[in-house]
């Protein structure tokens, strides 16, 4: 699938790794043919003939040629090796990154722009991504410029995750207790699909989430908008809405907040209707989310989110409490 | 019991629950392996059968989770493991010329330990819940799981853990103290160097698992805090004592394989193994570079980039050796007379199958490539290719080369033939795509997978690979049972080099009527080109020595088991009780006086057909 393969790089440290990748791929074909040529040659040459019943020579062994094949492994992995250590301290360094030599040449300040910095909590079974600096936190989907570095933060709320955007960097694991980091590119727009790849329970394997990569300006209005919504969201107009979001106050906002109120023990709802999927993986229709809402364990088992009946919410509040939701949006 | 014409009118059940005999102890590891590999087999199939589409309900996400783990640790500590144990205890102990193993009794011990950690680990399944962690366990993970899956794997690994450590003593002071006379260390045959070497491991790695597991018990049973980040505890520190552990585990699944193919391959060329010091020598690099390389478990658990450097590096240079070995068995065959039988076309496989294993094992050890690689169907690939093309191949070679010895029947050959064909497609059939798969996004452990995200072919088709290899296996099975009547040609049928075919077949209660003098590298090869293809005695005939059997092995075991379940289920009563009939049984071990008994000259020389 598309933005989803490693094979598939669409920034520089997915390129990097993927060149990595390439590189040790060359050198094993290489080993791969020298190995599979001796075998082959023995195999034919050396087999047993129908009445032949020779004693072949005992050899005990040859210095000469067990030397060659301890030297040239060593030069294979001394081959591989370099880049490797190289590309691995690079990939650690998540300071500010330095302009590239052509800004250099052109006279321009050899640092670049301070990073993006993201923290991205891995809950069972969702992602939370906190934008400090901005203020502004989000659910699911992490939201991202394509014209700067962006810096996460790795953080665990219960056990292990791993954070990993295949088609944009490698993974590092959400630890508890720990803080980790990676930094990564994203210079082309898309939407890129990310995945939780250390077991974390019964629903491990619905933990994905999506990296929104868009222009600067639409990501400036997004983190604004984040930030501090549009009235209309928090108090909108409309029969419908305000029952909605009624219904929204009493069940759901001790954990989903909206702006400002609200709870973070579920995904932030500020900007619910622009989602592309429900709970991470369903599609985005309003018969998932109803679903979803009547009965989450069903559908992710062990997940965290309480299901509410009809004795709870009827029918046509749900109706109602979807309209609200689905309202909710920053970007337009 | 006082002599072996009483012992032979017990019962035939009797016989083999009180045995000492190495080899029947080694036909009870094998047959508990094989058990063990068929329940791990058909967990392994219900999970390939969840994955053949996309968003599958066949099972549900804990049951896959339940199953994962116990077909992984089924695999490993139950299967793999004790089927090496098996070749080790039969084989080792004829091939050094010995009577026996060094403590017999430790050695029935070992055996019952194994036998009810695996049933405890199994019983899991019918008492609501098998462990759900992984085979790895990693915390917090598995000190939070609910219910007592998680608390059956601490246990039952931890009874198993304590016979494998009980058993790789043995075969160390076995090794070091009762070879016959004129075997040096360096006349010794290549698969009891690598018992040797396997076991050195053993002790190294099982008393950092026992550690491990205690930390575990200690988190979930009696709420200590160690891997409770809320109370300071560090979860990053399981990982490091797990794979101090489980680094050298799979040295401890693939050395005895290597050990069996240089046998094989040696045999089957009809000529003695090129560079046998430097296979020994390299066995040796790898069991030390085993214990150095743990961290490259863990390159993306934050480490930083100094040590993942230095992991990297350190795990990269374990490819020497191994390639060392790899062109050492490909000048074996070179200028040989190749016969393929059964056996050997599994050490043949191997060859290619454990290389390309070990390349991407290679490309693993490349930190920043693996942060791409870690935790996704890639990493399944690989294992399965050295565990698989390695370990497994190994087994089945050893199975086919060992079973007149074991047995006192062939297995057939054509039939074997069909298995072995079978298997090696769906082998690679079902793993090679993986790879694939893991660069194109699909993590590693998920119960199942969206449609519409390129996934759906290439599971199916590794679905279909596991479907052949099960029925491989059936072929197997069915060979065992139907060949019992080639009892002809089962003395050495190989026409072998090493002094377990100098033997009987089966073999008799005390291996050797006189322990024989070993005068070269392959000694009957030796024997058979410079001598009259008879092993020369070392003593003159005389009564023999043999211990007797005894039942206290299987109630310490049970004892301990009991105790276990006691602390499963938090119940001290239990664990008191269990612990007490542990203590009460080796009490009376150590009060007994018991000498064994001896098997008169008259008795031998009438097996010998000179009576
Ligand atoms: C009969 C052929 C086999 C098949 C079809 C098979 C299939 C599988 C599958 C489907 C998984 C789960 C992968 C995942 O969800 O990430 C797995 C994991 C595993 N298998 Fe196998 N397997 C086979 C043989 C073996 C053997 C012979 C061994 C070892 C002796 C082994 C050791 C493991 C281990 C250690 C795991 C990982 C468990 C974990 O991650 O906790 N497998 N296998
Ligand atoms: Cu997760």
């Amino acid at each position: 699938m598309e933005n989803l393969s490693a094979l598939d790089p669409r920034g520089p440290v997915a390129e990097m790794q993927l060149s990595l990748i390439q590189l040790s791929l060359y050198v094993m074909i290489f080993v791969i043919v020298v190995v599979f040529a001796i075998y082959t040659f023995v195999l034919i040459r050396f087999r047993e003939k129908p009445g032949d019943t020779h004693i072949p020579k005992q050899v005990h062994g040859n210095r000469a040629l067990e030397f060659i094949w301890t030297a040239i492994p060593i030069l294979l992995l001394l081959i591989l090796a370099i880049p490797n250590v190289m590309e691995t301290f690079t990939l650690a360094d998540t300071g500010i990154p330095e302009n590239g030599e052509e800004a250099e040449a052109e006279g321009e300040e050899a640092e670049g722009e301070e990073p993006l910095v993201v923290e991205a909590h891995a809950h069972q079974f969702w992602w939370e991504f906190v934008y400090p600096d901005l203020e502004v936190n989000a659910g699911q989907d992490l939201y991202i410029p394509t014209d700067r570095r962006i810096v996460v933060e790795l953080h665990a709320s219960d056990v292990i995750h791993s954070f990993w955007v295949p088609s944009l960097a490698g993974k590092q694991d959400n630890v508890p207790g720990i803080t980790n980091d990676l930094w990564f590119e994203a210079p082309e727009e898309g939407v890129y699909f990310g995945k939780c790849t250390e077991l974390c329970g019964a629903s491990h394997w619905l933990m994905d989430f999506k990296v929104l990569a868009v222009d600067p300006d639409t990501f400036d209005t997004w983190a604004e908008g984040m930030a501090e919504p549009d009235q209309e969201l928090t108090e909108p107009e409309g029969e419908v809405a305000v029952e909605g979001r009624e219904i929204f106050e009493a069940n759901c906002i001790q954990c989903h907040a909206v702006g400002e109120d609200g709870g973070a023990e579920g995904p932030n709802f500020t900007n619910f209707g622009e989602r592309t999927v429900v709970a991470g993986f369903l599609d985005y229709e309003e018969e998932n989310i109803h679903d979803w809402i009547r009965d989450p364990a069903s559908l992710k088992p062990d997940n965290q989110m309480p299901a509410f009946d009809e004795n709870t919410i009827s029918d046509e509040e749900m109706d109602a409490l979807i309209e609200y939701i689905d309202g909710l949006k920053v970007l337009e | 019991m006082s002599n072996s014409t009483a012992s032979s009118k017990k019962s035939v059940l009797w016989d083999w629950l009180t045995t000492v005999d190495h080899k029947k102890i080694g036909i009870m590891y094998f047959f508990g392996g094989l058990f063990f590999f068929t329940i791990a087999g058909i967990e392994a199939m219900l999970m390939r059968i969840q994955l053949m589409f996309p968003e599958m309900g066949f099972l549900g996400e804990q049951t896959y989770n339940e199953l994962l783990t116990m077909h992984g640790t089924t695999m490993l500590f139950l299967a793999a493991m004790p089927l090496f144990f098996g070749f080790m205890n039969f084989v080792m102990p004829l091939q050094i010329g010995a009577r026996d193993v060094a403590f017999p009794f430790i050695n029935s011990l070992g055996l019952w330990l194994f036998i009810f950690g695996g049933i405890i680990l199994n019983i899991s399944m019918l008492a609501g819940g098998a462990p759900d962690a992984g085979w790895t366990a990693y915390a917090p993970l598995s000190t939070t799981s609910p219910g007592n899956g998680v608390d059956f794997y601490v246990m039952g690994l931890q009874v198993a853990g304590a016979g494998t450590l009980m058993s790789a003593i043995n075969f160390l002071v076995t090794i070091v103290n009762m070879r016959a006379p004129g075997m040096s260390m360096m006349r010794m045959p290549l698969f009891t160097w690598t018992t040797f070497v396997t076991s050195m491991l053993i002790l190294f790695a099982f008393p950092a698992l026992t550690i491990g597991l205690l930390l575990l018990m200690m988190d979930r049973v009696f709420g200590g805090a160690f891997f409770d980040t809320a109370m300071g505890g560090n979860v990053v520190i399981y990982q490091h004592i797990f794979w101090i552990f489980g680094h050298p585990e799979v040295y401890i699944l693939i050395l005895p394989a290597f050990g069996i193919f240089s046998e094989i391959i040696s045999t089957f060329a009809k000529k003695r193994l090129f560079g046998y010091s430097a296979m020994v020598f390299a066995t040796m690099i790898i069991g030390f570079l085993g214990f150095m390389v743990w961290a490259h478990h863990m390159f993306t658990v934050g480490m930083g980039p100094v040590a993942n450097a230095i992991f990297a590096v350190a795990t990269m240079a374990i490819a020497v050796p191994t390639g060392i070995k790899i062109f050492n068995w490909l000048l074996t065959l070179w200028g040989g007379r190749i016969s393929f039988t059964v056996a050997n076309l599994f050490a043949l496989a191997f060859i290619p199958s454990f290389v390309l294993g070990g390349v991407t094992g290679v490309q693993l050890a490349m930190s920043a490539a693996d942060y791409q690689f870690h935790d996704t169907y890639f990493v399944v690939a690989h294992f399965h290719y050295v565990i698989i093309g390695g370990s497994v191949f190994g087994i089945f070679a050893g199975t086919f080369y060992w079973w007149p010895k074991m047995f006192g029947y062939r297995l057939s050959e054509s039939l074997g033939k069909w298995f072995f064909w079978l298997f090696l497609i769906g082998f690679h059939l079902t793993f090679f795509i993986q790879h694939f798969l893991g660069l194109i996004g699909m993590p590693r452990r998920v119960a199942s997978y969206l449609d519409g995200q390129g996934f759906n072919e290439m599971n199916f088709i590794s679905s279909m690979g596991a479907f052949l290899m099960a029925v491989a296996f059936i072929l197997l099975v069915i060979n065992v049972l139907i060949s019992r009547k080639n009892t002809d040609n089962v003395q050495d049928p190989w026409d072998g080099r090493t002094l377990e075919w100098a033997t009987t077949s089966p073999v008799q209660e005390y291996n050797f009527a006189q322990t024989p003098l070993i005068r070269d590298l392959d000694a009957l090869w030796y024997e058979k080109m410079s001598g009259n293809g008879k092993m020369k005695a070392a003593e003159p005939l005389d009564e023999i020595h043999m211990p007797n059997g005894s039942i206290l092995p299987i109630f310490i075991a049970l004892g301990l088991s009991i105790a276990a379940f006691g602390v499963i289920y938090s119940a001290w009563f239990v664990i008191g009780a269990g612990l007490l009939l542990t203590f009460a049984m080796m009490f009376i071990r150590s009060i007994k006086e018991d000498h064994g008994y001896h098997i008169p000259v008259s008795e031998i020389k009438k097996d010998k057909g000179e009576g």
